[in-house]
């Protein structure tokens, strides 16, 4: 059995966990239906619940989570990204759990790579169910009324951009990034054909280049989102919770 | 259907027996018009209060100073939205659709519980709800486990154990607050003084004002009077705020030997009426953000039903109006 954890990519998973669930979060008490309220605020909880688990194999989860600056943070900038519309949401939920569906399934998997091997397997099940989810949703707005349509067909178009970053390679995760990529377009097309929505066919590059995130390059908007995440906690240095 | 008249049958004598005899009340059962009417009332208010109660807590979500409160946050107002569930669907059980009610929240024609008018100001508040609001609404909500109206009783069973759970989380957050440093335990002793009040209000107006406090006892909707309640709450509290290390507002709170209870001061009723009457700090807030959710996923909304239309999740039923017809 491998003992040691590989720092970066724990970081680099857990990061991409903690910052999803807190857009996810800031969907609470705005969602379209009650029921959406219920499943966001689900699906926050479990990747929080990655996200403390991951980072805490790396140091101390509050302190990895509030005393970081930006430039520290290893998430993929997909996840960063703004709430938007519904639809953003969504797409950016689908082309993101699809992807963790994916490399949890293979750590799961591969067993053998210690500490991650036992989170990927409780994870992976949690994530096939925000896949799920994702996919219900860009089936009924893909193919749900013209406007649903239209809103759905711009969200994903939007987001593409920032998908080709999901597959540079971590350090110290054994796994085939290009046939995982391979497998994650054949996912995502089969999706998007159902939904009635053309793949999008742009740049998959991001901002800066694919895998900017990973090496602490983020857009704009997340040093606001971690200003807003960070200011208690640092307005009282040493304080216990 | 015929609607047979409650005299021709003895069903009004089957209600009161059954009332009496302290059995539920179920939705196939003959009721009183009144009794429904004011189930519907009370159950979509309750429903409306977990939903408009999100919002105060919500606000704290995303600067939760660690990833354990953080988590414990959301699990809590997720839980308040899956409370709001059950309660319309108890309250469907009496033939009123959540759209209707959600409607009536919306238009300002259904009230919410008044303490979710004040604002959360800092972390502490947090707390404070989670002791002092949730420990009043289970004060309040414990004996609806036991109120004549089958699916709302069962409903307040499953809501009370989460409330019990999200209180308990409450008064240790205050706790760790009040031990921490002096500006933490500043914090919780503000928010202590800023909810304790409102927290009191909750019970609703005193007895000799409480419109449909009479008839809610006379058919074991309600099991205690507001002031009862509100008193056994007090005696709840003071206890706690001792251990919790933080002072409650008010200088008239003293043992009263002879009663056996704790002596509190005057409610500002005036205050109550106003936040009722929707001008307290945060009415236009609460509800404008309400009703901007709800028509801000109108598309959605509609997006999913178009779609249930193109897709139905099962074949139709095989037996349709024709096939009966020729059967």
């Amino acid at each position: 059995m491998t003992a040691t954890v590989n720092t970066a990519a724990a970081l680099a998973l857990g990061d991409d966990a903690l910052v999803l669930s807190h857009r996810l979060g800031e969907w609470a008490g705005h969602a379209p239906v009650l029921e959406e309220e219920v499943a966001l605020a689900n699906i926050a909880l479990d990747l929080l619940g990655q996200a403390r688990v991951l980072l805490s194999l790396v140091g101390d989860e509050d302190e990895l989570a509030y005393l970081r600056e930006e430039r520290a943070f290893r998430n993929v900038q997909l996840v960063e990204q703004p709430n938007g519309d519904f639809a953003h949401t969504i797409a950016r939920q689908l082309y993101f759990s699809t992807y963790q569906r994916l490399l949890y399934g293979r750590l799961a998997a591969a067993g053998e790579v210690g500490d991650l091997a036992g989170l990927a397997a409780k994870a992976v099940k949690e994530v096939a169910y925000h896949q799920d989810h994702a996919e219900q949703w860009t089936l009924r707005l893909g193919d749900g009324t013209p406007e649903s349509h239209e809103r759905m067909l711009r969200a994903c178009t939007a987001l593409w951009r920032f998908t080709g970053e999901l597959f540079q390679p971590v350090d110290g995760l054994d796994v085939d990034w290009r046939e995982l990529e391979s497998d994650w377009l054949a996912s995502v097309t089969a999706v998007l054909e159902r939904a009635t929505l053309p793949v999008p066919d742009g740049p998959r590059t991001g901002a800066w280049s694919a895998g900017a995130g990973r090496q602490g390059l983020h857009t704009e908007s997340f040093g606001r989102m971690l200003a807003e995440m960070q200011h208690l906690h640092r307005s009282h240095p040493g304080a216990s919770w | 259907m015929t609607t047979i008249a409650p005299e021709d049958t003895g069903q009004e004598a089957l209600f009161d027996a059954t009332i009496a005899a302290d059995e539920r009340i179920e939705p196939r059962d003959w009721m009183p018009d009144d009794y429904r009417a004011s189930l519907v009332r009370q159950i979509a208010q309750h429903a409306h209060s977990e939903i408009i109660g999100m919002q105060p807590e919500a606000n704290w979500i995303t600067r939760a100073p660690s990833l354990r409160r953080k988590a414990i946050l959301m699990a809590k107002v997720q839980d308040e939205a899956g409370h709001g569930l059950y309660l319309y669907s108890a309250a469907e059980t009496l033939g009123t659709g959540r759209d209707e009610l959600l409607d009536k929240l919306h238009t300002g024609r259904q009230k919410y519980s008044s303490i979710f008018n004040y604002p959360t100001l800092t972390w502490a508040d947090v707390g404070a709800i989670g002791w002092l609001v949730d420990g009043a609404a289970i004060t309040n909500q414990v004996p609806l486990c036991r109120c004549s109206y089958g699916p709302y009783a069962r409903a307040m069973v499953r809501i009370c154990k989460e409330e019990s759970f999200h209180q308990r989380q409450g008064y240790e957050l205050l706790l760790t607050l009040s031990r921490g440093t002096e500006t933490q335990h500043a914090m919780a002793q503000d928010a202590i003084d800023r909810w304790w009040w409102p927290s009191l209000m909750m019970f609703g107006p005193p007895d000799d004002e409480s419109a449909h406090s009479a008839q809610s006892m006379a058919w074991k909707i309600k099991r205690h009077s507001n002031d009862e309640l509100r008193q056994r709450f007090v005696d709840i509290c003071v206890p706690q705020a001792e251990t919790l290390g933080l002072t409650l507002p008010d200088p008239d709170l003293r043992w009263n030997e002879e009663r056996g209870h704790w002596d509190f001061g005057p409610i500002d009723w005036t205050e109550f009426r106003e936040v009722l009457k929707g001008n307290g700090p945060c009415n236009d807030e609460r509800i404008g953000r309400r009703r901007r959710a709800h028509q801000e996923g109108a598309w959605v909304r509609e997006a999913a039903a178009a779609h249930a239309a193109k897709h139905p999740a099962h074949p139709p039923h095989a037996g349709t109006d024709q096939e009966e017809a020729a059967r």
